[in-house]
């Protein structure tokens, strides 16, 4: 079942220049974009600040009509189908609560719940499941305002789930967050996604969320649909090099003359260097074997391709 | 079949005026919350309109009538607008803060849940302590009625019953109207207070101290009049001043409801300008 399909999608604001409103200039923040979701995908939508991410989310959710092309959600048109849509639908702004403020969180998910007009029977499980795996019993009885950014993420998240959306959508989930935070929440998403077959949009900068939670990306840069695939075919697509990271027995003068690999960093006098090169050229061993033939190598690495570099390179490549 | 079987795994789900209920009934206990706090909000509420009260009564002291009303009639209108207008002001008095909601997304948060927008804005943040002025509007016409000498019916019993929600709908129908004008106007809270409070202190009065112009325009343009002069009017059989016949406030239900109907047109209108514009 094909969840969401956009086709041709185009979304163009009108911004007013100059303090007369004379001239008119037209942007596109999404700019004749097509693709099609299908049920239990995992996608990630990347792209920088102003790329077009949100507007696209909006566009799918029904907040927002398209000016060009088309998108359906489950099929539905989403601005006039919107409580149609919204049932089967939970969405995550990370910058902004679906919480009330002065509420505990408990009462939150119990309104949540009317609104969605669930049974006991139905929500009460889940809403147990949910404090469980995202530990939210020590705070669920204090006001949403009382609560720390992850506490109050989390509570967000267990929102925009309880009613076991098909379509799960987050906008920057995990801005702001520490580390442990983050991972916890990710590791939760992964499996309620999985265990419930539902389709996942992550829209973020964060690549670790990418590289976590998504099988397959959607990378945007100025409103254009720039790439659609896994991270393997992006890193293949833009020639991404991987780095061995060589640590020598003694010191030696900056390795730049070894065939088809390019020295990127020197450190302590020469004792580690870091040279790139590109896999469909050559290979770790060949070059391994060239530095072991100059002195001898005491430990060694390979670093994967950093998908900000690769995208930094795609973004490069369609001429920004 | 298939549903029947997944209802009786999952149970039947709530019904729309259940789910209402459960929204309402928490917003109103939190408010609840602490009593002593929520009576001086309730006060502070009321004292607009208590101070309201005193300047009808102190242009009285000056003159024994003003228009067409003496100061018993002026107090039967002043508790008839009151008494509407808090009721409006309690369930649609947050629609002001719609510049607000647009401005923060918790609109955008709204249009993502399975429920009309403009239900959940009136459901969310329902204000009790703003029937304050209900209160103030109830006490005045506890006093004014057995003041008038009415000669009483039973369709002069029901107008009266009904005028403070007549009026409450119509306060109510000025509240989305200004509310959906916000959609286009960016950040203007203000229009608001003018159109609603503006509304409000014309209905306080009688048509009769308008010029015709302003006149025909409370009661033809934003009906106002229709909350609580021209009702009075039709009750104490008063002819009312050209432009604004007395009774005309038999019509007050029905203009009501004309109204309310064209306030949710616009907000119709206005919600679908924001979606069309992404704010």
């Amino acid at each position: 079942m094909t969840v969401i399909e956009a086709v041709h999608l185009t979304r163009s604001f009108e911004r007013r220049a100059g303090r007369l409103r004379r001239s008119r200039t037209t942007v596109r923040a999404v700019d004749d974009v097509s693709f099609a979701v299908e049920r239990g995908e995992t996608i990630g939508y990347i792209g920088a600040n102003g790329a077009g991410k949100s507007t696209t989310i909006k566009m799918t959710t029904g907040i927002l009509v398209p000016t060009g092309g088309s998108v359906r959600t489950f099929g539905l048109d989403p601005v006039p189908a919107r409580t149609a849509v919204a049932r089967r639908l939970g969405v995550v702004f990370g910058q902004r609560s679906q919480l009330w403020w002065d509420l505990p969180l408990r009462e939150s998910l119990r309104l949540l719940a009317a609104i969605h007009r669930l049974p006991a029977e139905r929500w009460r499980p889940r809403e147990t499941e949910l404090v469980e795996r995202l530990e939210l019993a020590d705070f669920l009885g204090r006001p949403v305002r009382q609560l720390s950014l992850g506490q109050r993420m989390r509570g967000e998240v267990a929102a925009a789930l309880l009613h076991e959306p098909e379509l799960v959508v987050l906008d920057e989930p995990t801005v702001g967050l520490d580390v442990l935070s983050k991972e916890r929440l990710r590791t939760f998403l992964r499996e309620d996604v999985a265990a419930r077959g539902a389709t996942l949009l992550l829209a973020t900068h964060d690549m670790d969320d990418v590289r976590r939670l998504c099988e397959r990306l959607l990378v945007v840069d100025r409103g254009r649909l720039v790439y659609d695939g896994d991270i393997p075919g992006l890193v293949a697509r833009v020639g991404a090099r991987r780095v061995l990271v060589v640590d020598l027995e003694q010191p030696l003068p900056p390795l730049t003359d070894v065939p088809d690999a390019e020295l990127v960093a020197v450190e302590g006098d020469g004792v580690r260097q870091r040279l790139a090169f590109s896999p469909e050229r050559t290979t770790a061993a060949a070059v391994l074997a060239a530095v072991a033939g100059r002195a001898p190598v005491r430990d060694l690495s390979v670093e994967e391709p950093d998908i900000e570099d690769v995208v930094r390179r795609l973004y490069l490549a369609s001429g920004r | 079949m298939v549903e029947q079987a997944r209802r009786q795994r999952e149970g039947t789900p709530p019904s729309t005026a259940a789910a209402y209920r459960t929204v309402l009934a928490s917003r109103l206990r939190a408010q609840l919350q602490y009593p002593v706090s929520f009576g001086f909000d309730v006060v502070q509420a009321a004292l607009g309109f208590l101070f309201g009260l005193v300047e009808v009564l102190g242009i009285f002291h000056n003159v024994p009538v003003l228009a067409d009303l003496d100061v018993r009639a002026a107090l039967l209108v002043y508790g008839l607008a009151a008494a509407g207008f808090g009721l409006a002001n309690a369930v649609t008095g947050q629609l002001d803060t719609i510049p607000t909601y647009i401005r923060t997304g918790t609109l955008e948060t709204m249009l993502v849940r399975p429920q009309p927008v403009l239900a959940q804005i009136l459901t969310s943040d329902v204000t009790l302590r703003r029937i304050g002025a209900s209160l103030v509007g109830a006490g005045t016409l506890a006093v004014a009625l057995p003041l008038n000498h009415v000669a009483w019916t039973p369709a002069k019993v029901a107008l009266v019953v009904v005028t403070p929600l007549v009026g409450g709908l119509l306060f109510a129908a000025l509240f989305l109207a200004a509310g959906a004008l916000q959609f286009w106007l960016v950040d203007a809270a203000e229009v608001t207070s003018a159109f609603v409070y503006g509304g409000n202190y014309a209905a306080a009065y009688s048509a009769g101290v308008f010029p015709l112009p302003l006149r025909l325009f409370v009661v033809f343009a934003v009906p106002v009049s229709f909350a609580a002069y021209l009702p009075a009017a039709a009750i104490l059989g008063l002819p009312g001043p050209p432009g604004a016949p007395g009774p005309l406030g038999w019509a007050a239900p029905a203009v009501a409801l004309l109204v309310w109907f064209a306030a949710m047109r616009l907000w119709a209108l206005g919600l679908r300008h924001y979606t069309g514009a992404g704010g």
